[in-house]
């Protein structure tokens, strides 16, 4: 494997470890390390660093919902301008082109169901390509980003073992 | 009453890792580093098959030798990773835990008196497993000098007319030396010269981390005199399952599914089905698995450099073995006062033969969290000595 996959599949489970740490826990030299990781933003490779929160576990509201959007591809862009229109409004956190049966998987976060309706009701359903939506609510979050949220590890080995 | 108790069992020191045990249990807030096994979960969709064959009631025994899928998926296995080919009917059958079948292996090939040759330090069993079989072991000390390698030479001053068994522990726990194929090439002639066997525990064969592992059964005129010992538990993380296996000449495999079939009968039935998948579609879990072993370890590597601590680097299983010479303490005294003084439990070095003694062992089957709380506590430790 090369340094430069091994870092990616480090970092992206943990992306608060240090360039030092990183060339450590890799075997190789710390200025390879960080040379690549500036190759690898510059190129767009890395997009970017984020925290995973659980908001469910603390007093702050938040509402995500997955909106299936059908929408007629315009002559010579495809499908690439509605989803530009659609992605650049904030409360949109992904947008998605699927194989099946819609086009755009939007998802949004809202601070309650009334301003995620609104979003649907008064900017996405009016845009003149789309021709349908479907939204679904995200009532619990078991698994995000290949974590678990609703369980912690637990070590229930045996203390010493041969 | 007469004395309800054979001599022989009586006269065997119990585990040295039990003793230490007993003391860490009482210790409240201890963080351990000695467990012996993978810290991963058994990978779902082999425990997902495990379920699926209770549901479908595959509640009986199998066949003594167990599964025939399974014994075809080891010799397939065996084949690919090894280029040797084991006759799945007649040469491989399955075992529960590698452990029965070092047990097995000893039962069946040794007279009483007969030597066994057995390197340490080493994992616990090889020699009261050989004392039960009433056979001789002598044992060959590994030295960090040769990184804990067995060399040629060291066999053959411990051969005599009456050798006839060479255990041959690698990858090794506790020091998680490896050898190479230049290594095993000099064991084997010295076993082809001598009329030796070879019980070979590859148990840890697929945590190798300098390239892939090698198998003695792969050297010419091994195959026909080498019990080769495997398991699911440390590459599937599937220790619980308790699932083994051994491949020889038939010759042997009759004698040890003898023993087998009257002691055990067969190997656990929804184990082996959850075998059958780990051997299919197990080979990503094993390399994640592997990876993340192998950045703890140089993880622990750069720390006992960087805390002053002396350690040869292994390139196998899933423990480092630092000496502790310098500090002018036994490796009793020093895990002991360790536990005691910043409740890190680590094991002595003498726990797995005496001439553990001035090492102790530190798995890194932990997750790195873990190792780093772990870490500052062994540094603090140091640096009051």
């Amino acid at each position: 494997m090369s340094t430069r996959e091994e870092i990616l599949k480090t970092i992206e489970k943990n992306s608060r470890i240090d360039v030092h740490e990183l060339s450590v826990l890799l075997g190789a030299e710390e200025i390879e390390v960080a040379n690549e990781l500036k190759a690898l933003e510059e190129e767009g490779v890395i997009c970017g660093y984020h925290t995973m929160i659980d908001w469910s576990k603390t007093s702050i509201e938040k509402v995500n919902a997955l909106i299936e959007v059908k929408v007629t591809p315009t002559r010579g862009l495809g499908f690439d301008s509605i989803a530009e229109r659609i992605y650049k409004y904030p409360e949109v956190t992904s947008v998605y082109l699927m194989s099946g049966g819609f086009d755009l998987m939007v998802i949004l976060e809202g601070k309650s169901l009334q301003e995620v309706a609104g979003f649907v009701n008064n900017k996405l359903a009016t845009l003149d390509t789309v021709l349908s939506t479907a939204t679904h609510f995200i009532l619990k979050k078991y698994k995000d980003h290949g974590t678990i949220l609703t369980k912690k590890y637990e070590d229930t080995r045996e203390i010493i073992t041969p | 009453m007469r004395n309800p108790i054979g001599k022989k069992v009586v006269d065997i020191k119990p585990s040295g890792i039990r003793k230490f045990f007993d003391i860490v249990q009482e210790t409240e807030g201890a963080i351990s580093l000695g467990v012996g096994e993978p810290d991963f979960d058994t990978p779902w969709h082999i425990r997902d098959e495990g379920i699926y064959s209770l549901e479908k009631g595959r509640t009986f025994y199998t066949s003594n030798s167990g599964l025939k899928e399974l014994r075809q998926e080891i010799s397939n296995y065996i084949k690919r990773t090894q280029n040797v080919e084991y006759d799945p009917l007649k040469e491989i059958f399955v075992t529960v835990g590698g452990s029965e079948a070092i047990d097995l292996a000893l039962r069946a090939m040794v007279d009483a008196g007969d030597e066994v040759l057995i390197p340490q330090p080493s994992y616990v069993s090889y020699e009261p497993c050989a004392i039960l079989a009433d056979a001789v072991p002598v044992t060959i000390e590994l030295k960090e000098e040769n990184q804990f390698r067995l060399t040629a030479e060291e066999v053959l001053e411990k051969v005599t007319d009456k050798t006839k068994i060479l255990v041959l522990p690698f990858p090794n726990n506790p020091t998680g030396a490896v050898m190479t194929k230049e290594d095993l090439e000099a064991i084997a002639k010295v076993v082809i010269e001598k009329d030796l066997f070879v019980i070979s525990d590859e148990i840890y064969g697929e945590l190798t981390y300098s390239g892939e592992h090698v198998s003695i059964v792969s050297i010419p005129g091994m195959k026909e005199r080498t019990i080769l010992i495997n398991g699911f538990s440390k590459a599937y993380a599937m220790t619980g399952w308790r699932l083994g296996y051994a491949c020889g000449p038939e010759i042997i495999m009759k004698q040890m599914i003898k023993i087998h079939q009257f002691a055990i009968m067969c190997a656990p039935t929804t184990s082996q089905y959850a075998a059958v998948e780990a051997l299919r579609n197990g080979d990503d879990d094993v390399k994640m698995m592997r990876e993340q072993y192998n950045q703890r370890r140089r993880y622990l590597l750069n720390e006992f450099e960087r805390i002053g601590l002396t350690c040869f680097e292994p390139f196998g299983a899933f423990y480092v073995f630092p000496s502790i010479k310098k500090f002018g303490m036994s490796s009793d005294e020093f895990c002991t006062r360790l536990l005691k003084e910043e409740k890190l439990a680590v094991v002595p070095g003498t726990a797995f033969g005496d001439c553990g003694e001035g090492y102790i062992r530190i798995s890194y089957a932990y997750s790195l969290d873990n190792l780093k709380a772990a870490m500052e506590r062994l540094e603090r430790f140091i640096s009051k000595l």
